[in-house]
């Protein structure tokens, strides 16, 4: 108990100590880009309302949902195949290192020439850029299926459908998780990128708007929104994976332990 | 004959030169048999199990299981490898690792249900159903292996140096696993190994390989009585005379491969007055 307190408490610390040097910092700034932080979290509950929740943050949210999710099943799928087969391989693999060196931002006007300026555009630009360290750690991880595996399952006749099921994916799910985990955070980028070039509503654009008004602290208190709501996806993140991967952990211990 | 391996022949295509593995091998197993294959380290036992496992295509010769050349892992067979850490499904809990095979045949659940129950029984795992595979030590985890393969019903059950990467205790409990199994399922086994003690307290029969490449030596017929255990049989004088012989001829089959063949015939000559 008193562990687990401890670590609370560490991983408390910082955040703690930095809110705290912003606050004094800011205090009596008369900047009218810097404004004191105190300002900004009383600004924070007038701008962030069930309202504005529900037209902006929510908007963004399902984008994000949409373009991450169509980049695990492509990444995996697309990983699968291309992990599966050298030859595959061989033919995809310089290709897929040229997209993957493209930053996905400026992905964003050429898409807009293609998917217009709606929903779509804003789900293709997250998918575009969240598919690849989920497919490149997909091909890893499906390569690196251990052969003693294989062969059991070869000689127990599980092929086909069942082999990708009980051991392809399921070998390749600590690799997986580590590329979802990198998308995540890609993810959150593109969301607001994308809202800043062209939009009507979402976080993106609601921070841009409040910039151009020179609303100073209603601009700060989306940035912390931000940032809170990207911690609180990586937070999920990781209890869903922790969840997910418990064997892969608890053979890790074990492991460790032994060595 | 049950299984039958006819003239098989491996050659690894390697980088500078092609390496024959198994040069030429002839022997089979009648249903019932518990025979072990011994030979020095390094002489093509893992090659050979794989193909007759279906696993690996020989270069020439043949595998017939019931009579069926064996062309990819047939139905009739189980292997259970050296690796029991990569062999089971570490994200499976124990049960799931022996039910797997069942569920992919296509087996009704309740049908399913009673032999993994039975063959976690059969390998002392009774209480180990829920448990994931690493949590078990290595002895407990290559028990899951071989219930799996039991649970699986083959024809042939074909085990490569199962016990080579457990202590000394578990071993000599792990073989005599074995022995109850044959006994009491009536399977019939295959026995890979490189410990000649272990070959002649288990087998039948032992069959000893030469080096690579490979070719069979002899076929010994293992006369001890069918109840055996670790303590009698082993200081049996019997089983002495047997080890022996055993293992003069795999250093005769060692020599034979650095040395030239004059004195291995010598090193046979040995091997065959340590039997009379």
């Amino acid at each position: 108990m008193t562990r687990v307190l401890t670590r609370i408490g560490l991983a408390l610390l910082l955040p703690v100590v930095l809110f705290a040097v912003w606050w004094f910092a800011t205090a009596n700034s008369q900047n009218f880009y810097v404004p004191p932080l105190r300002e900004i979290l009383s600004t924070f509950p007038e701008v962030w309302t069930g309202q504005r929740l529900r037209t902006d943050v929510l908007p963004s949210l399902i984008r994000l949902a949409a373009g991450y999710t169509v980049a695990v099943l492509a990444g995996v799928a697309l990983g699968v195949l291309v992990g599966g087969s050298r030859r595959v391989r061989a033919v995809l693999e310089p290709v897929l290192e040229f997209f993957r060196a493209i930053p996905p931002p400026v992905l964003v006007p050429v898409i807009m020439l293609f998917a217009g300026i709606g929903d779509t555009m804003k789900v293709v630009v997250i998918a575009a850029g969240c598919v690849w360290p989920i497919l490149l750690n997909t091909v890893e991880g499906v390569r690196a299926v251990d052969g003693v595996l294989a062969d059991t399952c070869r000689s127990y006749g599980i092929t086909g459908e069942a082999r990708l099921r009980h051991l392809v994916l399921r070998s390749a799910s600590p690799q997986i998780a580590a590329g979802m985990r990198q998308a995540l955070s890609i993810g959150i980028i593109l969301m607001v990128i994308s809202e800043m070039f062209a939009a009507s509503n979402g976080l993106g654009f609601t921070i841009v708007q409040f910039q151009r008004g020179f609303a100073i602290p209603d601009m700060w208190s989306g940035i912390l929104l931000l940032g809170l709501l990207g911690l609180a996806l990586s937070v999920l993140f990781r209890l869903v994976e922790s969840w997910a991967l418990r064997w892969y952990h608890g053979q890790r211990r074990v492991q460790r332990g032994r060595s | 004959m049950l299984l039958e391996v006819r003239d098989l022949k491996k050659v690894y295509e390697g980088r500078q030169r092609p390496v024959e593995a198994v040069r030429d091998l002839t022997f089979g197993l009648d249903a019932g048999d518990l025979v072990c294959l011994v030979g020095p380290s390094g002489c093509g036992k893992t090659t050979l199990l794989k193909c007759m496992a279906g696993l690996l295509a020989p270069t020439g010769g043949e595998v017939l299981l019931r009579d069926k050349r064996v062309t990819g892992p047939p139905p009739g067979m189980a292997v259970v490898f050296q690796e029991y850490g990569r062999s089971l499904f570490p994200w499976m809990s124990v049960r799931d690792n022996v039910e797997l095979p069942l569920r992919n045949k296509g087996m009704p659940r309740r049908q399913r249900q009673e032999l993994v129950a039975g063959a976690l029984a059969a390998v002392g795992l009774a209480d180990a159903h829920h448990a994931y595979p690493w949590q078990l030590s290595g002895g407990m985890q290559q028990r899951v292996a071989i219930a799996r393969a039991v649970a699986y019903q083959p024809d042939v059950l074909l085990m490569d140096e199962p016990f080579a990467a457990v202590d000394a205790q578990t071993r000599a409990d792990l073989e005599d696993l074995i022995r109850d199994l044959w006994r009491e399922l009536g399977v019939t086994i295959l026995f890979v190994t490189h410990d000649i003690d272990e070959a002649v307290y288990l087998g039948q029969r032992v069959i000893i390989l030469s080096s690579s490449p490979t070719v069979v030596r002899e076929v010994l017929d293992v006369d001890l009585p069918d109840q055996r255990d670790q303590l009698t049989t082993r200081s049996d004088s019997r089983f002495t005379e047997l080890r022996s012989h055993v293992y003069a001829q795999i250093q005769a089959a060692k020599r034979e491969s650095t040395v030239g063949s004059h004195d291995a015939a010598r090193q046979t000559d040995l091997a065959r007055q340590v039997l009379q």
